[in-house]
């Protein structure tokens, strides 16, 4: 799964640029899939089984989409200014490393600040090594990542792009390894999470489902200072979400992942998350209104271009899936 | 020196006068869908008022495989709402619609209510005001509406206001209040007459757009289109600067370089297949345009993008100067090419401009 993991959080995709990475995901879920399709927004679906007498149509999503920049502005020296694309912390860019989607790369460089004093984004440029406008090749509306290689330190990884590619990996796996399910599951590879679960929201009313699973990271609450007032840590299993800000997760699901994970014996914890959010609020409050939850994975330093999960978290997230995906879904 | 000068003809400029100086604050548009009424209702085959106060209009083409492509522009504008009278004089308090700057109020001549009652947000004189006080920002609960002692019951709570300016030619150039969004609803109505018969065009003339996009959700809902184009009118800031940097490098957009295409903002990142589409079109008819700086801001598309299972959308904006504010000042020759670019772009509309995947 570790070489799945690589190639997936090494390819770029900031949010309406997902291109690239739903053509490896494509290939990724290969002919495991009865069905797949692209939508209106980008987000790729793929489906597999269909509804039996105990079955449900279940939508489960994880975002495809990551945090980026795009261009506004080229100067007379060359230097590119620059807006983002969801949430950056201007205290992570700095001296960062960046890849254009044709391939250019720069660094991120800033000038005139006051020492000690936080940047903001207007502060900050893109230097490609061009020595004027003319010879610079970014435009205008041109769009970057961040650019820093997979770490693999064992049982933990780094990566610039776990959120969410993380969870990419585990529905692709999950999709991979589910055997036979009465329910229609439908695995949205949604777009434009980041700037607000945008794709989720097409791809939920175009599914439908009777009820719906965001896949995506959590912020880890066992860094020195706990100063993320977190119950969750890694290494501790999947976290069934609770709440975060976007949503209250359907109190019937958490108690079914829970019982769930019990039986199976799969190590779990649960989330409370005071601030973000995930595509479940998005399937939530698609049409009439749809059950849904979130599984989550434990994530140190998320939107740093150094995000670490636990990699027994994410073997256990695809086994929880996979069982909740393989019975009827109880919602008593 | 880009510019391509066309002079938009004396009925375009009389109807984009009669637009800018109604009055429709978000939420009470119904000047201007009155004027819109007139304008389309013998061109468009069908039309129709909704829930909410758009209007729907929809202009038929003919043969198979016609996309169905919708252009929104809003009719409301930022304005004022009366919330009450003083207690123990003849001056009304009120609250603001929409974004504005407060700092923007005091002195005001405005017009009240359907009516179009004159008053004036009234201002302290200098002679009264102390240094500190002129340093101070004066909050809108200190300000009053002032319309004169026989006002009466004239005027009432929920009776909206605007800036009293009245539409003026200046040059190459307009001054009006309101040219976000009367531009683009006049370039609506302009397209609604010349639309290609190979398409379906779909235009809403959207309410409410100035406090969060709500008369296009609903628009889009109705009308599922294959894709769209929010019409609107956006900030061009190029002006001299006087801070640290070297150049101006957050001007959004700018006076006489053409009609400006959007690739981003807060609300919608634009689908690239439209992006080019809309640049290519320029290019080929060599009309100057602009790509408007990604960022803040938003429009229609924002709601319209996400409505169902996903529409394609993207933005085109007439750059202005002073948004916002009581007078904005924009080229004749950029409403011009913004007809122009989305005119002929209509024309290339083929189904194979959406046959594929969204992509770069």
């Amino acid at each position: 799964m570790k070489s799945l993991i690589k190639k997936l959080v090494e390819t770029p995709g900031p949010s309406g640029f997902e291109y690239e990475i739903r053509d490896v995901i494509r290939q990724a879920i290969g002919d495991t899939a009865d069905e797949v399709r692209v939508d209106a927004l980008g987000s790729l679906i793929a489906r597999k089984g269909t509804k039996s007498p105990d079955g449900m149509r279940v939508m489960i999503s994880a975002h495809i989409d990551e945090i980026g920049l795009m261009a506004t502005h080229i100067d007379e020296n060359g230097f590119v200014r620059f807006t983002n694309i969801g949430g950056i912390n201007p205290l992570t860019c700095y001296g960062g490393r960046v890849l254009f989607m044709d391939g250019t790369r720069g660094v991120i460089g800033m000038d005139g600040l006051a020492r000690g004093k936080m940047p903001k984004l207007s502060d900050l440029f893109i230097d490609v090594g061009a020595g004027s406008k003319a010879s610079c090749p970014v435009k205008v509306g041109d769009v970057c990542g961040f650019e820093r290689p997979f770490l693999d330190l064992g049982k933990r990884m780094v990566a610039k792009s776990m959120d969410d590619r993380i969870a990419a990996a585990v529905a692709i796996e999950t999709l991979r390894r589910l055997g036979s399910t009465p329910h229609e599951v439908h695995f949205v590879f949604s777009t434009q999470e980041e700037v607000g679960l945008r794709g989720a929201t097409t791809a939920a009313y175009g599914v439908d489902p009777d009820v719906g699973f965001a896949v995506d990271v959590t912020v880890s609450g066992d860094t020195p200072r706990r100063s993320n007032k977190m119950a969750t840590a890694l290494g501790n299993g999947p976290a069934i979400k609770v709440r975060d800000a976007s949503f209250i997760a359907d109190p019937r699901l958490v108690d079914w992942m829970i019982t769930t994970a019990e039986k199976a014996g799969i190590p779990y914890q649960l989330e409370v998350l005071e601030k973000g959010g995930t595509d479940g609020r998005a399937i939530q409050l698609t049409r009439a209104g749809v059950p849904a939850s979130c599984v989550s994975i434990a994530c140190r330093y998320i939107h740093s271009p150094s995000e670490m999960v636990d990699s027994d978290d994410v073997e256990n997230a695809v086994k929880l899936l996979v069982k909740l995906l393989e019975s009827p879904i109880d919602l008593e | 020196m880009t510019e391509k000068i066309t002079i938009m003809d004396k009925k375009q400029l009389d109807l984009l006068e009669k637009l800018c100086n109604a009055t429709a604050v978000s939420g009470d548009e119904f000047e201007v869908r009155k004027i819109v009424r007139e304008e389309i209702d013998a061109v468009a085959d069908e039309v129709t008022v909704d829930a909410l106060g758009n209007v729907l209009a929809i202009k038929k083409g003919r043969g198979a495989n016609k996309v169905r492509v919708m252009l929104a522009a809003h009719m409301d504008e930022i304005g004022l709402m009366i919330v009450k009278k003083d207690d123990d004089d003849d001056l009304f308090q009120f609250e603001l619609v929409g974004g504005i700057d407060d700092r923007q109020l005091p002195g005001k001549a405005v017009l009240v209510g359907r009516d179009h009652l004159p008053g004036v947000i009234g201002a302290k004189p200098i002679h009264m005001t102390t240094k500190k006080e002129r340093q101070n920002k004066i909050k809108v609960s200190e300000m009053r509406i002032d319309l004169g002692p026989d006002i009466g019951d004239k005027v009432e709570p929920g009776d909206r206001a605007t800036f009293a300016t009245r539409f003026a030619v200046l040059g190459p150039s307009v001054c009006a209040k309101a040219l976000d969004d009367r531009f683009g609803v006049a370039i609506l109505i302009q397209l609604l007459r010349q639309a290609p018969d190979h398409i379906d065009l779909l235009a809403a003339f959207t309410v409410q757009e100035e406090v969060g996009l709500r008369g296009a959700r609903v628009a889009a809902y109705a009308f599922e289109p294959d894709m769209a184009v929010a019409v609107d009118a956006t900030p061009a800031h190029d002006l001299p600067h006087w801070d640290e940097e070297d150049e101006n490098v957050h001007y959004n957009t700018r006076l006489n370089e053409g009609p400006a295409i959007y690739v981003m903002d807060r609300a919608t990142i634009a689908d690239r297949r439209l992006v080019r589409w809309l640049q290519e079109t320029a290019e080929d008819m060599g009309l100057p345009f602009q790509l408007r700086q990604p960022g803040g801001g938003g429009t229609d598309a924002g709601v319209i993008h996400k409505t169902r299972s996903g529409i394609p959308s993207i933005s085109v904006s007439v750059p202005a100067r002073y948004a916002h504010t009581a007078a904005s000042i924009a080229r004749l020759s950029d409403w011009a090419n913004t007809v122009k670019l989305l005119g002929a772009a209509l024309e290339r509309v083929t189904p194979d401009l959406l046959a594929g995947e969204r992509r770069n």
